[in-house]
């Protein structure tokens, strides 16, 4: 690492309506650094990284590159072509591959004048030799995109940037997707890199990784930087107080002795669209007062699990057992009567529906219910006032519970999901995701709600791609891989990676 | 440069506003065309207000045309709250007009108290089938319903004719591609005396009536709202998505086909091939108008009748072409469909960015 800025955010501010998502935001990254932004979901993070891709226009503020000689320009800002040109490169969260033609194509692709006939493929394919030999990223270069694996997805990404002549790259939530041995390899190929003099933001709410392999961090909260601190003077419960404003809420968690099987899965497949959306002759049971966590690498049938719990999925084979009683034909109403709360992964398309009130929302299981209706009208001061009662236990705050739903924030969106499960006293409970884009203090609600379902005899699935969640909550872990579930056996974080990546532990 | 933001939130006032507003502007820009033509605007809307509510007979005129703009525009508002893309009102509306002569014009010769509503009855049921058909191939084989429905309008028209020919033809009518009078028991009974506006008025506001009332009070009207906005998350609810979709085809295809029963029965007494001047594609620019409310359809079917029946009048004692009627009609479906996207969006003017390299 030399002192030489390439980088510098000089007050940025961005304003969505109401919502301010950077409020005067400065930073600078020298060459060679590896720069944390860290933040919760919502600090503005994203935001400030897309203005500087050019993707956003800022309300006020610029942006200074430095060139390859080392002297700063101001970026004309709200145009991605001139980041890319002056060596800015991002890789989304959500991968921009062409998933139909291999990684040569979807490296060079873009980056080749539109009107020559003829494009001299050895020559990319040499540069590109040349980048995975210094990097050490590595992927397959001539099957389609969507034949790899996550993992080499993004380095196909990363790749891209680096063809296209990227100094700085900014990395949007790189292990979100990733086991913890990928994301090992992922931070040495990028100490590597940075070696070489590359400059590298990474977006990150893990605390572990920043600590473990960044320069320096800079943390948002509410759009504001509110710390700035080089790694090695960093420690856990500072970052943690930094980015939360207060002390992080700590879950309770009492010892718990599993009662009798609430759900059981009998060599259960499912046929799916997809490898996300398909069980291979999965069998689990889960017991009164025990949660049980399911890792697993995003999309290895977790929805396919979610699915069939949740009534929407139909088995091809298998048993399913609610209690003691067999569902034999599982469908959504057949699964909440019999006492299944389910917390949906996508709770802004499949929680709820967004232009109904939050009072509607929270009695849409529930239509048949002789309190909420008679003789197929709708009781709307029982509706109204159960809205009002469950807003109040459950903290649910927004414009009011006649406001449309899609008004109230993430967390208070799952806040009235949880508020419509918890209220009934479910058996079992499945949580598919349930903190995923929440803020550390309705997270820890979701967790704290949880157990005490758990501490009242129900049985919960909870799904999760964060291990960590898993880990804080579960009595027991399954990890679910290619659409089959095997036991884990163990809460060693190392052992379950690589049981999630498919390999011996 | 502009950019285009989402609004935060769309106040009440501002919901309702915009197709008033719409309708206000795309009288304002039809002046334009009258203008050309050589009239002078505000004498002409004063001959278009005169021939709306200039007398008892102008207002008659004016509602006879609303009633079957007000059936077709809750069947096309209805099934749109579900999301379900019924373009097949036309069709739907001959359906029900052939079942109604079939039924209504000598083959039951009964009481009129039993006629009628049979009449009522099977005209519905015929243009629910029409619909619940197409929904069927959407459900089980995903097939687009405005592709099926649109389509399924030509190929009742046909049918239409060949029944006028055939099986449906009068008898007495000399070889002419129409039907036989409906029994005169079997009428819809005129509103008033020597007026056109007939009983079919009084369904069409009773069923308007309804179909608020269930839309927002009913179990069913919940599901139907909450299948239209996020069908994704009714199923999840347990809702029975595709017993909803079938449950407001039926609906809002037998509303449909009742414009055809109201109109042959109400109105002409026989059946010919041009019943309807595209009753059934006005009544989707009806309900886009009324916001998908039926309170609204009601409404906005008495502005689109008095448009019609205005710019008629206006074009006898102007000698301006009544096209100027649907004009103005097609005009404000753009205006609204502009001031939707304004409610919902507003468009800001930044300053360029400098360019420095």
């Amino acid at each position: 690492m030399t002192d030489q800025t390439v980088l510098k955010l000089n007050g940025l501010s961005k304003r969505f309506g109401p919502v301010v998502a950077n409020d005067d935001v400065s930073l600078t990254l020298g060459r060679g650094e590896v720069l944390a932004l860290l933040g919760e979901n919502g600090a503005g993070k994203t935001t400030l990284m897309n203005m500087l891709f050019g993707h956003y226009l800022p309300d006020a503020g610029t942006v200074e590159v430095a060139d390859p000689g080392g002297t700063l320009h101001p970026l004309p800002l709200g145009h991605p072509q001139a980041a890319l040109a002056a060596g800015v490169g991002m890789v989304h969260q959500h991968f921009a591959l062409a998933e139909n033609i291999n990684a040569l194509d979807n490296i060079t692709l873009g980056s080749e004048p539109l009107l020559s006939l003829r494009r001299d493929r050895r020559a990319a394919e040499r540069k590109i030799k040349d980048i995975m030999a210094r990097s050490g990223l590595t992927a397959p270069q001539d099957v389609p995109v969507g034949r790899l694996s996550v993992g080499e997805r993004q380095r196909v990404e990363i790749l891209k940037a680096l063809y296209r002549d990227a100094r700085i790259l900014v990395l949007d939530e790189p292990t979100a997707v990733l086991t913890p041995q990928e994301a090992d390899t992922l931070f040495a190929n990028i100490k590597t890199m940075t070696a070489e003099g590359l400059s590298v933001i990474f977006i990150s709410h893990k605390l572990r990784e920043v600590l473990a392999f960044s320069d320096r961090i800079a943390v948002l909260r509410h759009g504001r930087k509110v710390g700035e601190m080089a790694t090695s003077e960093a420690d856990e419960g500072t970052i943690a107080r930094l980015m939360v404003g207060a002390d992080t809420p700590k879950v309770a968690r009492e010892a718990a002795t599993p009662g009798a099987p609430v759900l059981t899965l009998q060599n259960v497949s499912v046929a799916g669209r997809s490898k996300r959306d398909t069980l291979q002759g999965v069998t689990l049971t889960v017991h009164a007062h025990e949660i049980l966590g399911i890792a697993g690498i995003s999309g290895n049938g977790q929805s396919g699990l979610a699915n069939l719990i949740s009534g929407l999925a139909v088995p091809t084979a298998g048993m399913i057992r609610v209690d003691e009683t067999e569902i034999a034909r599982p469908s959504a109403a057949t699964m909440v009567a019999a006492g299944i709360g389910r917390i949906p992964e996508d709770r802004h398309h499949e929680g709820i529906v967004g232009a109904m009130s939050v009072a509607e929302n929270m009695v849409i299981e529930r239509l048949g219910d002789p309190d909420i209706q008679s003789r197929g009208l709708l009781r709307r001061d029982a509706i109204q006032a159960n809205a009002e009662g469950l807003a109040q236990a459950y903290d649910v705050r927004g414009p009011g519970v006649g406001a449309a739903a899609r008004l109230l924030s993430g967390g208070n969106i799952q806040k009235l999901i949880l508020a419509r499960v918890f209220e009934r006293a479910p058996r079992l409970i499945l949580a598919n995701q349930p903190t995923r884009g929440l803020d550390m203090g309705a997270a820890a609600e979701v967790g704290r709600r949880l157990l005490e379902a758990r501490g009242r005899g129900a049985g919960v699935v909870l799904i999760s791609e964060d291990l960590d969640e898993i880990l804080g909550l579960a009595d027991r872990i399954m990890v679910i891989r290619d659409g089959a579930l095997v036991e884990a056996g163990t809460m060693d974080r190392a052992k379950i990676g690589l049981m999630m990546a498919g390999e011996p532990a | 440069m502009i950019r285009i933001e989402p609004r935060e939130n769309t106040s009440r006032a501002f919901a309702l506003g915009v197709p008033v507003l719409a309708a206000l502007v795309a009288l304002l820009l039809a002046a334009i065309p009258l203008l050309a033509a050589g009239a002078n605007p505000i004498t002409a809307y004063g001959e278009m207000i005169k021939g709306v509510f200039g007398s008892v007979f102008a207002v008659s005129e004016m509602l006879t045309r609303a009633t079957p703009l007000i059936f077709t525009g809750l069947a096309a508002a209805l099934a749109f709250r579900a999301k379900l893309w019924n373009i097949g009102a036309e069709g739907q509306l001959y359906l029900g007009a052939m079942a109604a002569v079939a039924v209504g014009s000598g083959w039951l010769d009964i009481s009129g108290l039993l006629l009628v509503p049979l009449i009522v009855v099977i005209g519905a049921a015929a243009g629910a089938a029409g619909m619940v058909a197409p929904t069927y191939l959407k459900v089980r084989f995903g097939a687009d319903e405005v592709v099926t429905t649109l389509l399924l309008n030509f190929i009742i028209l046909i049918f239409l004719q060949m029944m006028l020919e055939g099986p449906l033809q009068d008898p007495m009518s000399l070889g002419w591609p129409q039907s036989a009078p409906i029994l005169d028991q079997g009428v819809l009974p005129p509103l008033m005396d020597r007026m056109r506006v007939h009983s079919g008025l009084i369904l069409a506001l009773v069923l308007a009536g309804i179909a608020q009332f269930m839309l927002l009070r009913s179990v069913w009207g919940f599901k139907l709202r909450a299948v239209g906005e996020n069908a994704a998350a009714a199923r999840h609810a347990g809702i029975n998505v595709k017993r909803s979709l079938f449950g407001v085809a039926a609906i809002s295809g037998g509303l449909a086909g009742l414009a055809g029963v109201s109109e042959v029965a109400g109105l002409k007494g026989y059946l010919t091939a041009d019943l309807s001047p595209g009753f059934g594609y006005t009544g989707i620019v009806v309900a886009m108008l009324a916001g998908l409310s039926p309170v609204g359809v009601v409404i906005a079917a008495l502005f689109i009748a008095s448009v019609f029946v205005g710019a008629d009048s206006m074009s006898r004692a102007m000698g301006v072409s009544s096209f100027l009627a649907d004009l103005v009609v097609s005009m404000s479906l753009l205006c609204v469909l502009v001031g939707g996207f304004l409610s919902k969006y507003r468009i800001l003017r930044t300053a360029k960015a400098e360019a420095t390299s």
